[in-house]
């Protein structure tokens, strides 16, 4: 009994988000032939022209007719751009103009020859990353590509046609095609079209015509591109069959790891290994292993290279740092569920496999347990450093310590030349075999090697008899030899090796301190300029490098001015892209290499928050480690940045909060302010036609209060507005304090009421600058505050007085009332705050606008308990002696 | 041209049809002829026309400040004008008085104030002789002898407290700014040195008021001058 089967989950979701995908992108259409000649241009443009006729808004961005004019009649009533020139070493070359394209938006877009490589500065340098970029921007394609353009076929069209093929375009960009076209003709046909001129033949390729296009060759071609999309389409009816739920076989899991070294034979294992994964229809990795002793520039730069060819063919790429290269692929392969390891065949001499303990392929035979090992032997044709030397660390140590080695040798050999009657011959090899082990802990293991052998040679040659011959005579110096030769290598390969573990711990721990100061100084930062500042200029230091940051949101990016590196407009723009695509560009990646910087977007979820620019000098160059450094600082800026975007809007968010109660309050305060004075008025008048004399002149007073009180409040709401206005000037100018207490007192006397009130200006109270309007006011609303909040009749006290010490003059409003509650002093000169115990009446702007207006003159108010009960405000205003007066 | 036997003639400046509407009917209930306009120009205009014998003039207008109508009227007249302006406005009402306005009320204000101030502005055009004696309580000024005597024994002044005391008994019941008591009396470079006037006040005040520090006649205006008030 069989389950019944189901389609894989796995499956069913990536066909369900290839749907999805495309429905977003726009749809390519790929016209597919074996070489050049077979029409595809021409069925571009029919198909275009049909697309016309059909209603669709249809643009030529670039067609190649080569003069051809059946083709260029086929153009006749499409809309073709201009193409964009680019200046090119004396020469100006006619371009495909993507900006165009993309402003132009039309719904199909028709780009010739996909496999071209775009001129220098162009946004990509190839023009298939344009047409990606169109699709993305949801405008459907249609384009041309020859078979041997394609990245996995272009090592069987070099064995085909012997012409190596330096144009071509990522299978993964080929299987975005949503349909395939194949331009199919006979070879015989296309040798009649030859000969009868019809086939432009670029000017290169002229020579090599009759090569060519041998039959052949044309039918190797042709076989080729057959089974391509055949097995294309293979591929999607597997594919179907797995969304389906009829499937009987699902060879789940398969995923193929490839080993990536700087030699040009990765190259050809990258491809094989490409070719396996498509047929197996399998997911693959390209692994490189760094290991702790550096490698020389351009073998770095060869990595890179082969692993941007595994990129663009599509596999998931892995570095990882290890000086055990077996062991480090089994680990990756382990980690990332890897079913099969791809190597090269080891070239490396026999003696040094046996030191490592076994080949590369030994190795991983043994670790590897249940994951299957290919190894693909490298082509003799690829250049010839194509072997596994380069699986190495480079071989090479810097000259100087082979120089080293070989001094301390030779001083060692001259004493023991004069040791030797003394010590014997015996003890002279111990002496060396310490020389070896000391050396090893001074220099790398090519030097120590070379040192095991130098001195076993030198020892036999001048110390073991007979004397100045390789002969040895006596059995045990032969075993004594054999054991000193043996035990000196493994001692130095050991020592090496712990000493490059050491390093490479130490390049590790560097990296994690790194990271972890970087973390801690973002954590430490309490802005998030502090953030930024902090972490560009650990950036700077770590990458020698100078750098920028570019933050969004809003319409474009804005430079941060922590940033070490202005920006040209070239590299704004880049910016600008890795912002809008969320990917890397700029030096170092795919996308617009000719830039002076690396673009890092700081990607947070969905959307990238800003850009991280690091810019090193021309001539240096940043190691893969230090770029997936780079990449760490972006992901950790982005936490930041998107911590401090998030706390921005919590702190908005409750501003608004707190401002909308202030509004409710205000709202309900004078609505309920206002609406009483004016129903007493109203009442008031109402009556006062039909009232006695007696009564009138209680409605009179009542009228009269009522509108005093509208008035207070309307100037109190007036002040505040001012206050926060910040229209609010102070006009200081020297104020007498006894006109500014009976100026203050003719306002509120009549509102002091029952209230006795006992005032104290010592005659002598010097001038003192203050803006009198402002003064005034302030006591008056400390007068009507106090009598406000105290019973009828407990006396109010107002005093004047100097701290001359301080320099400081002082106006104290103390009361008999209940005082002030602990609880309410904090918010007491907050708007909106009335005591507890208020009479109805008041918006508890009162002491708010005093605060206001007394800190405008820059002096303070302080809030106490009056001893013996009651309340205490005293107002300390700055004092400066005014200059002299002259008498007369 | 004696205005004793016509009513004298109000003309009043303002925008609001209310406050127009309260100050006739307190205005033609003390006896004077009132006209009104809304805007500056037609005030502007009434006045040259008409030749109020003083005008009320309010200083937020809709077309024009009433300080520019202000600037207008004392191009060609020097005919008596009230300004009315709101709390914490000192800055403009100090324009207004040094561009010539004679007093200021702010709103709101009561009836009996503006029918005061109005009788000051007015008996002040009289063409009489200003009169050479002012007696206020038990002082006595002349000021054609130059001499102050308090409840009939002199009182002796300096140059500069006699010449604040005569400058505000001339201008009576109005309101003298700062920078005009400045100005007359030390000179246009003093007319900041506020502390002049106060240290000069406070001591005219010990001289002649019964109680320096509730003065009863030489009142301080808030943050624009002094006014003699009997």
């Amino acid at each position: 009994m069989t389950e019944p089967s189901r389609p894989d989950p796995d499956a069913l979701l990536s066909s369900l988000q290839r749907d999805e995908r495309r429905a977003r992108r726009g749809r390519l259409k790929v016209f597919f032939g074996m070489c050049p000649g077979v029409g595809k241009t021409y069925a571009m443009l029919r198909a275009a022209q049909q697309e016309l006729r059909d209603g669709t808004d249809v643009v030529v961005g670039l067609v190649e007719t080569h003069g051809r004019a059946e083709t260029e009649a086929l153009l006749a009533g499409l809309t073709v751009l201009p193409r964009r020139k680019v200046p090119y070493r004396e020469m100006e070359l006619a371009e495909f103009d993507l900006e165009a394209m993309l402003a132009r938006r039309p719904a199909l877009a028709v780009v010739d020859e996909l496999a071209h490589s775009n001129a220098p500065g162009s946004r990509h340098p190839k023009r298939y990353q344009d047409v990606v970029e169109l699709l993305d921007a949801g405008i459907d394609v249609h384009t041309t590509l020859n078979v041997q353009h394609l990245e996995s076929r272009a090592d069987a069209v070099r064995q085909i046609t012997g012409a190596t093929v330096r144009e071509t375009v990522p299978d993964t960009v080929f299987e975005l095609a949503d349909q395939i076209e194949l331009v199919d003709v006979t070879p015989e046909t296309l040798r009649e079209r030859l000969q009868e001129g019809k086939v432009y033949l670029g000017e290169r390729a002229e020579a090599a015509a009759e090569g060519f296009f041998r039959d052949a060759n044309l039918t190797a071609l042709r076989e080729l591109a057959l089974r391509f999309v055949a097995e294309r389409v293979d591929k999607r009816l597997r594919e179907l069959r797995g969304a389906a739920p009829v499937k009987t076989i699902w060879r789940s899991g398969e995923r193929l790891l490839v080993a990536v070294g700087p030699s040009p034979s990765s190259v050809q294992l990258v491809r094989w290994t490409r070719r396996m994964a498509a047929a197996q229809g399998a997911s693959w990795i390209a692994v490189s292993v760094e290991a702790s002793r550096s490698q020389s520039a351009a073998a770095q730069r060869r990595v890179e290279q082969n692993l941007a060819l595994a990129r663009e063919l599509g596999a998931e790429v892995v570095v990882t740092h290890d000086d055990d290269v077996a062991g480090a692929l089994v680990r990756v392969a382990l980690q990332s569920n890897a079913t099969q390891i791809v190597v090269g065949k080891s070239r490396s001499p026999r003696w040094l496999d046996w030191v490592r303990g076994g080949s590369l392929v030994d190795r991983l035979l043994r670790q590897a347990g249940p994951i299957d090992i290919y190894v693909v032997p490298a082509e003799r044709a690829a250049e010839k450093t194509a072997d596994w030397s380069e699986w190495r660390p480079a071989e090479a140590g810097p000259g100087r310590e082979y120089v080293e080695m070989l001094a301390a040798l030779a001083l060692l050999t001259s004493v023991s030349w004069f040791l030797v009657p003394h010590a014997g011959y015996l003890s002279i090899g111990l002496l060396y075999l310490l020389a070896v082990i000391a050396l090893s802990l001074r220099v790398g293991r090519g030097p120590v090697l070379v040192a095991g052998m130098v001195s076993a040679l030198t020892w036999n040659f001048l110390f073991i008899p007979p004397l100045f011959t390789f002969v040895i005579a006596k059995f045990e110096d032969g075993l004594m030899f054999g054991t000193y030769f043996v035990v000196a290598l493994i001692a130095g390969q050991l020592t090496a090796r712990i000493r490059a573990q050491e390093r490479h711990e130490r390049l590790r721990e560097e990296r994690a301190t790194a990271l972890f100061q970087l973390t801690e100084a973002l954590s430490a930062a309490r802005t998030l300029d502090d953030a930024v500042f902090a972490a560009l200029r650990q950036a700077d230091a770590l990458f020698a490098a100078r750098t920028a940051l570019l933050l969004g949101p809003g319409p474009g990016l804005t430079p941060h001015f922590a940033g070490s590196c202005s920006l040209t407009e070239k590299e704004l723009a880049v910016a600008d892209w890795a912002w809008r695509n969320r990917r890397k560009a700029g030096r170092f990646t795919d996308t617009l290499p000719s830039a002076e910087g690396l673009h890092l977007p700081l990607v947070r979820d969905d959307a990238a928050v800003g850009v991280l620019v690091v810019r090193v000098e021309r001539d240096a160059s940043l190691t893969l480690a230090q770029r997936d450094l780079a990449e760490s600082f972006a992901t950790q800026l982005a936490l930041v940045v998107e911590r401090e975007q998030l706390r921005t809007a919590s702190a908005r968010e409750q501003l608004l909060a707190e401002s909308e109660k202030l509004h409710r309050a205000l709202l309900d305060g004078v609505s309920h302010e206002l609406k009483t004075p004016l129903a007493v008025l109203d009442a008031a008048l109402e009556q006062f036609a039909s009232a006695d004399a007696g009564t009138r002149a209680t409605l009179l007073t009542e009228v009269r209060t009522a509108s005093r009180r509208l008035n207070r409040l309307v100037n109190n709401l007036l002040d505040q507005t001012r206050l926060e206005s910040g229209t609010l000037q102070p006009r200081l100018d020297w104020c007498d304090a006894h006109d500014l207490v009976n100026a203050a007192l003719d306002g509120v006397r009549d509102a002091l009421g029952a209230h006795p009130l006992e005032t104290a200006v010592p005659a002598d109270l010097p001038l003192f600058r203050a803006d009198f309007a402002l003064m005034e006011q302030v006591i008056a609303n400390l007068l009507l505050n106090a009598a406000l909040h105290t019973p009828a009749a407990t006396p109010i006290f107002l005093a004047a007085g100097i701290d001359r010490a301080r320099s400081r003059i002082c106006f104290t409003v103390a009361d008999r009332g209940p005082g002030l509650p602990a609880a309410m002093r904090d918010r007491l000169f907050q708007k909106f705050q009335r005591g507890d115990a208020a009479k109805a009446g008041g918006l508890g702007l009162g002491l708010s606008i005093i605060r206001g207006f007394v800190v405008a003159q820059g002096g303070e108010i302080v809030a106490g308990e009056n001893p013996g009960g009651g309340a205490v405000f005293t107002v300390y205003l700055p004092y400066a002696p005014h200059g002299k007066v002259p008498t007369e | 041209m004696t205005a004793s036997t016509a009513k004298p003639a109000i003309l009043v400046i303002d925008d609001e049809a209310q406050i127009r509407r309260l100050l006739r009917v307190t205005l033609e209930a003390a006896g004077y002829a009132v006209r009104d306009t809304e805007t500056g120009a037609l005030g502007l205009n009434d006045a040259a026309v008409n030749r109020p014998d003083a005008v009320i003039l309010d200083l937020s207008l809709p077309d024009q400040s009433g300080l520019d109508v202000l600037r207008r009227l004392r191009e060609w007249t020097h005919l008596p004008v009230l300004v009315l302006s709101v709390r914490g406005e000192e800055t403009v009402k100090i324009a207004a008085l040094d561009a010539g306005a004679d007093d200021y009320l702010t709103k709101p204000f009561g009836g009996g104030e503006l029918l005061a101030r109005l009788r000051v502005l007015l008996r002040r055009t009289q063409p009489t002789d200003a009169p050479s004696v002012h007696r206020f309580g038990d002082v006595e000024v002349d000021l054609t002898q130059r001499t102050v005597t308090k409840s009939g024994a002199p009182v002796h002044l300096t140059v500069k407290e006699y010449a604040l005391l005569r400058l505000l008994l001339q201008h009576r019941g109005k309101v003298v700014t700062h920078r005009q008591l400045l100005r007359e009396i030390w000179g246009p470079g003093h007319e900041e040195d506020t502390h002049y006037l106060r240290v000069h006040m406070a001591n005219l005040r010990k001289k002649v008021e019964d109680a320096a520090d509730q003065p009863a006649f030489l009142r301080t205006e808030s943050g624009i001058g002094y006014r003699f008030t009997v």
